[in-house]
């Protein structure tokens, strides 16, 4: 199995607001394939997100490499990783992050904005009819429900056909049937020859994960599988 | 959908904000457009009066000019071209000429290319004593002034007399009791009273006019006349001298008197007259120009004012937005928007407030200084050849004021580090 995410040695320290330095991630290493859907488990403040931002290039590690498809994220310009993040990357965070003066089907095409994707406005609407929002496409995303809002953010980021999926507690707002459907979807993903990183901290949120990583105050406390 | 598909929609989510903003650039355009179009109403307004000003000194300086030539018309001829052999002192002490010249002289002078005499009446001119009444007179041959053939017909200054006609001084008048339409006998020819005189206090009351051709007749002087006179130009300089050499070179062999005063304070007067409209015009157009240049002076200043002001409002404005848009400008970066594209997604927004509220902000100038300025608003800026200029200025203005305003907070939202946004939210 082709390794999508490489992380390597990764440490990132950051200000605790009192002056103090606190070391948020300590050599951490990772690989997540092609078809693979990872999840990394842990309390709050023990650094998932931080991770998360990591892998997505959106925050540089104080140490270590991180590499997507290959790629040496560390060796880009912030702008070349916004290119390249455009089209590699997709992102599904818990607040849901949705634009909120656009339509359910202008926000899942809103990465059509910033890479060309050809068949945007189609795979838009067969995303969004995929997670069952058809009859929402039209609509501002204030009146979806919380569910609703969360598949469409997880539509916003398959559209790109994304090689590497991150999610960040994906299912925290989210009632179990919502958040069945939402795992379900990353799961797919995964099926379908994507890589999927996971952080969370529900234990039941990482029963479709191949493998999960744990991670206690910055450091590795479970050996990841593989 | 594109970044502009984006700018639009966001503009009619957040109405606000945008109506603000526009509100700002309109203000600031309709203020500057209705300052200029004020001034150029009052640059017209000023045109107007002006002209009607000028129109009306130029009437009234043209009416005194016109009183005080009529007036001073009687005050006569002040040249008289004679004979060089002519003794001064006979004219002077007698009011009489004995020396003689050819009538044709005075065709030769109408005929000449002169400039500085006109007005030209030959004239005989014999201090005598009227045989049947036994009075001492002084009997003026004259007839209808010759027309200088290089200028314009002018009004004569002296009629001529009618054959069978003679004009008497108010002198002879009361001597012979003769009235108006009286009959009598000068030298054995019956003429007719045609004109009384009124008393003159000079030569004139004991002056008789008779047509020049009987007079020459009466004093076997066919073809032959005493003097010319004439009228002097109103020229500059020194005339007299001017005219001696100018008549010299006509007519050789003769001499010109000047009689000063008289024509002089007609020159003077007439100069004083224009003179006087002129500075009265010249008063009224430093007045209208002082008043525009304090309106330019107040205009240049209030209108950075006003721009400031409105950068700053806009400045503001955007900043606010950028604040509010927080997190849609992390997920944006984390989607993969490039700071450009961040960028265009507020600048974009500024220069759309910008073209739009120039738009609206110049018809509401337009308006409100036509309006102002009591001045149609198809004559302020439709059918200005200028403005098109204008408005163009106008809009380069607003939307680099914008851009301007936008920019530092535009470049804020491109610089947000997605990171912290989206770990903070």
């Amino acid at each position: 199995m082709s390794a999508v995410l490489e992380l390597n040695q990764i440490a990132k320290a950051h200000d605790s607001g009192n002056g103090r330095r606190v070391q948020a991630l300590d050599g951490i290493s990772l690989s997540v394939g092609a078809g693979e859907f990872v999840a990394v488990r842990g309390p709050s403040g023990s650094g998932k997100t931080t991770l998360l931002l990591i892998a997505g290039g959106l925050l540089a590690p104080d140490e270590g490499a991180v590499s997507i498809g290959g790629r040496d994220l560390g060796s880009m310009t912030a702008e070349s990783r916004a290119r390249f993040r455009a089209g590699n990357v997709g992102f599904v965070f818990q607040q849901f992050h949705l634009i909120p003066y656009l339509s359910v089907l202008h926000n899942v095409m809103t990465p059509a904005v910033a890479a060309n994707i050809g068949d945007a406005p189609d795979r838009a609407e067969k995303l969004i009819a995929r997670f069952g929002l058809g009859s929402r496409a039209h609509h501002p995303t204030a009146r979806l429900s919380t569910g609703e809002r969360q598949r469409t953010a997880l539509a916003r980021a398959l559209l790109n056909r994304p090689r590497l999926l991150l999610a960040d507690e994906p299912t925290g707002n989210l009632d179990a049937d919502n958040a069945e459907r939402v795992m379900a979807g990353l799961s797919d993903f995964a099926k379908n020859g994507g890589a999927v990183l996971l952080v969370t901290h529900d234990n039941n949120a990482t029963d479709r994960a191949d493998r999960v990583l744990l991670l206690k105050d910055g450091k590795q406390a479970g050996a990841p599988a593989g | 959908m594109k970044i502009w598909g984006m700018i639009w929609r966001e503009i009619a989510f957040r109405k606000l904000n945008f109506g603000l903003a526009l509100f700002s650039v309109s203000a600031a355009v309709a203020c500057l457009v209705g300052t200029l179009t004020l001034l150029q109403a009052d640059e017209r307004r000023t045109d107007r009066l002006l002209a009607e000003k000028e129109a009306e000194v130029a009437k009234a300086g043209a009416g005194l000019e016109d009183a005080i030539r009529r007036i001073t018309k009687g005050l006569g001829f002040n040249v008289i071209i004679l004979p060089e052999d002519q003794n001064l002192n006979e004219m002077h002490l007698e009011g009489s000429l004995s020396k003689q010249m050819p009538e044709e002289y005075v065709h030769r002078l109408a005929k000449s290319k002169i400039v500085t005499v006109n007005h030209l009446l030959p004239t005989v001119m014999k201090k005598l004593t009227w045989p049947e009444t036994g009075l001492s007179v002084v009997l003026y041959g004259i007839r209808g002034e010759v027309p200088l053939q290089h200028r314009d017909p002018k009004k004569p200054l002296l009629d001529t007399v009618p054959e069978g006609t003679m004009n008497i001084g108010h002198h002879v008048s009361q001597k012979l009791g003769l009235r108006q339409g009286d009959e009598t006998v000068l030298l054995d020819q019956k003429f007719s009273v045609g004109k009384v005189h009124g008393e003159r206090g000079n030569i004139d009351d004991g002056t008789v006019w008779i047509n020049l051709a009987k007079a020459q007749e009466l004093l076997g002087m066919q073809n032959l006349i005493h003097a010319i006179q004439a009228l002097e130009c109103h020229c500059a300089g020194d005339r007299i001298s001017q005219i001696r050499a100018e008549i010299a070179g006509i007519l050789p062999g003769t001499q010109v008197v000047e009689r000063g005063p008289p024509a002089l304070a007609r020159a003077e007067a007439r100069d004083r007259a224009r003179q006087s409209a002129e500075d009265a015009l010249a008063r009224a157009v430093a007045s209208r120009r002082e008043l525009r240049g304090q309106r330019e002076a107040f205009a240049a200043v209030l209108a950075p004012l006003i721009c400031v002001g409105a950068a700053v409002w806009i400045g503001f404005l955007m900043l606010g937005n950028v604040r509010e848009r927080r997190a849609e400008i992390g997920i944006l970066r984390a989607i993969g928007f490039r700071s450009s594209q961040i960028l265009l997604l507020f600048l974009g927004k500024a220069v759309l407030f910008g073209i739009v509220g120039t738009v609206l902000g110049f018809v509401a100038g337009a308006l409100a200084g036509a309006s102002l300025g009591e001045m149609p608003v198809g004559l302020a800026w439709l059918q200005d050849p200028e403005a098109p200029v204008h408005f163009g200025l106008a809009l380069s203005l607003a939307v680099a004021l914008s851009v301007f305003a936008g920019w530092i907070p535009a470049l804020s939202a491109a610089r947000q580090d997605p990171a912290l946004v989206l770990q903070e939210v």
